[in-house]
């Protein structure tokens, strides 16, 4: 499954590091990946390729939680179909 | 990328600062194939086919959850009828139970079904179950109650609202020490729908399948926060800002439902496209209404912003499902909503004009409490006027009322979590008790000569 990556947050050294860093310990591969930094807010999405995860969505999501949590972002993993749904007519 | 960073940002947004959410999967359940010689026995299988049947109910909730990055607040579970199931040899109470304990047992947050539908006549047994209502519903937790006494086909069944009447005020005496809590669990209806996932209401109507997925949506967060960017705009842009936004909260709706019924081997039902508030700050219909220029609800004018609210809602809804069912549209209960709260406290919003509400939104007077003193007529009498907008305007209506036992005006009632607080609401003290001892049946309306 492919999902969409979003971490928002106040701008610090390394997050994308930091995040990329957690992805490639359970085998997700970045396909795309945007970023902007607006008024010292950081807003960083990334495309997620899970076909190779070693671990399942949820753990996933619980681990970008607590890293969020430490470096002080919200991150948050969702498979690609919720924008579809949402954003496709 | 496959979205723009805007359409991205928006879903996580409407999920994290505006309270979007789906409030329940709620898996309906045929309890046809229960039906033995002895109460014990139908008990023991309405236990099992629950249990067996919406085992995996709350996992797969929790694993959709994960997989969408988005809150799944409840999972419920529905049922025939119990009156229907029971009534060759009335075990109503201990079907009652055996339902309480399989949703204890799975771990599902309610279940609904403990319902009637004598819109038009009563059995005997269909009496024998209205009996019930106080014992079954004081005796449980999870289990949700629900009575159908009126439809536009077949008039308002006097006797049966004069009954409900009394079982409510019976059922709050009986719940006294928990804020009369058996009270919020039983709703009366007009018009009441087969496939609701929402409660009270819930039940598995008899023209549904064996196991249906019904998932209701939520949003008021959204719609509000959608609204913000549009002060001062004419009130068709408004409607068109709603329908947008409701087009995409449904789509999610559908979404969860699909992948909900293909996980748990079930139909997939409907999609209730309903604006359900609850009491955190941000998640109020009322507050909707004010961001379309009331000072607060209630005011005059609140009927009209309602009724544009709950238009714009089914438009987008409809063309965002291929199957909408169940009440949708916006919900206004009372306890439920910090803004209707506010309103009440602040004297802006009485039962005469949410009755007006109901006549133009989805259900009806929903979580209001009343002085512990009502009469059970006068209960019976509230019920009736809302089944007479129900009856007359061929839509839902519901009352779901609780009298405050020990309690007057200025008082409230703390249920906590989703349910809320409720303020005691004033009721006029002028008695309706010959009308409602008349009993009979009221008849259907005419549906020519509309004026």
């Amino acid at each position: 499954m492919r999902a969409i990556v979003t971490v928002i947050g106040k701008d610090s050294v390394g997050i994308i590091a930091r995040v990329a860093d957690c992805l490639s310990e359970h085998g997700v591969n970045v396909e795309d990946i945007s970023q902007t930094v607006l008024q010292d807010y950081f807003v960083m999405i990334m495309l997620a390729d899970l076909k190779k995860a070693t671990c399942s969505v949820k753990e996933l999501s619980d681990k970008l939680d607590t890293l969020g949590k430490k470096i002080g972002v919200q991150a948050k993993i969702q498979h690609e179909d919720i924008f579809n749904a949402m954003h496709r007519i | 990328m496959l979205f723009s960073k805007n359409e991205i940002l928006e879903t996580v947004k409407m999920i994290e600062n505006q309270n979007l959410d789906v409030r329940t999967i709620t898996m309906a359940l045929s309890l046809f194939d229960c039906i033995d010689s002895s109460a014990e026995k139908t008990a023991q299988k309405v236990y099992d086919k629950v249990t067996r049947r919406a085992e995996r109910l709350v996992k797969v909730g929790e694993e959709i959850s994960a997989k969408y990055g988005v809150p799944i607040v409840n999972k419920r579970i529905s049922v025939t009828p119990v009156s229907l199931i029971g009534a060759s040899n009335g075990g109503f109470v201990q079907i009652a139970q055996a339902l309480d304990r399989a949703a204890k047992a799975i771990g599902v947050d309610f279940i609904g079904g403990y319902t009637a539908l004598v819109q038009k006549g009563m059995t005997a047994y269909e009496r024998d179950f209205l009996e019930t209502i106080p014992e079954a519903i004081a005796s449980t937790d999870k289990l949700c109650c629900s009575v159908n006494v009126a439809s536009t086909k077949a008039g308002i069944n006097l006797e049966a609202v004069r009954i409900v009447g009394e079982k409510i005020v019976e059922l709050a005496h009986l719940t006294k020490d928990a804020g009369n809590f058996g009270c919020a669990k039983v709703v009366a209806f007009a018009n009441a729908v087969e496939d609701n996932p929402f409660m009270a209401g819930a039940f598995n109507g008899t023209g549904e399948g064996d196991a249906v997925i019904n998932v209701g949506v939520s949003g008021p967060g959204v719609v509000k926060s959608a609204l913000e960017a549009y002060r001062g705009a004419p009130i068709d842009e408004l409607a068109e800002v709603i329908k947008k936004t409701a087009f995409k909260i449904t789509r999610l709706g559908q979404l969860v439902a699909k992948e909900a019924a293909a996980a748990l081997n079930a139909e997939f039902g409907i999609v209730d496209l309903s604006l359900a508030p609850t009491p955190a700050v941000g998640d109020s219909v009322a507050h909707i209404l004010e961001e379309m220029g009331l000072e607060q609800v209630g005011a005059v004018g609140t009927t009209a912003c309602l009724a544009i609210l709950n238009d714009a809602v089914k438009k987008g809804g409809v063309m965002a499902s291929g199957s909408v069912g169940g009440l949708s549209g916006a919900f206004i209960p009372v306890s439920e909503d910090a803004g209707m709260i506010d309103a009440v406290r602040k004297g802006s919003l009485c039962i005469e004009k949410l009755e007006a509400m109901t006549a133009v939104c989805s259900v009806g007077l929903d979580m209001i409490a009343v002085p512990g003193d009502t009469p059970a007529s006068t209960i019976a009498a509230l019920i009736a006027d809302e089944c007479a907008i129900g009856v007359v305007n061929n839509k839902t209506t519901a009352v779901r009322v609780i009298p405050a036992i020990g309690k007057s005006v200025g008082d409230e009632i703390n249920f906590g979590g989703l349910w809320g607080t409720a303020p005691v609401m004033r009721i006029s003290p002028l008695s309706a008790a010959k009308f409602i001892e008349r009993g009979g049946r009221v008849p259907a309306p005419i549906h020519s000569n509309k004026n």
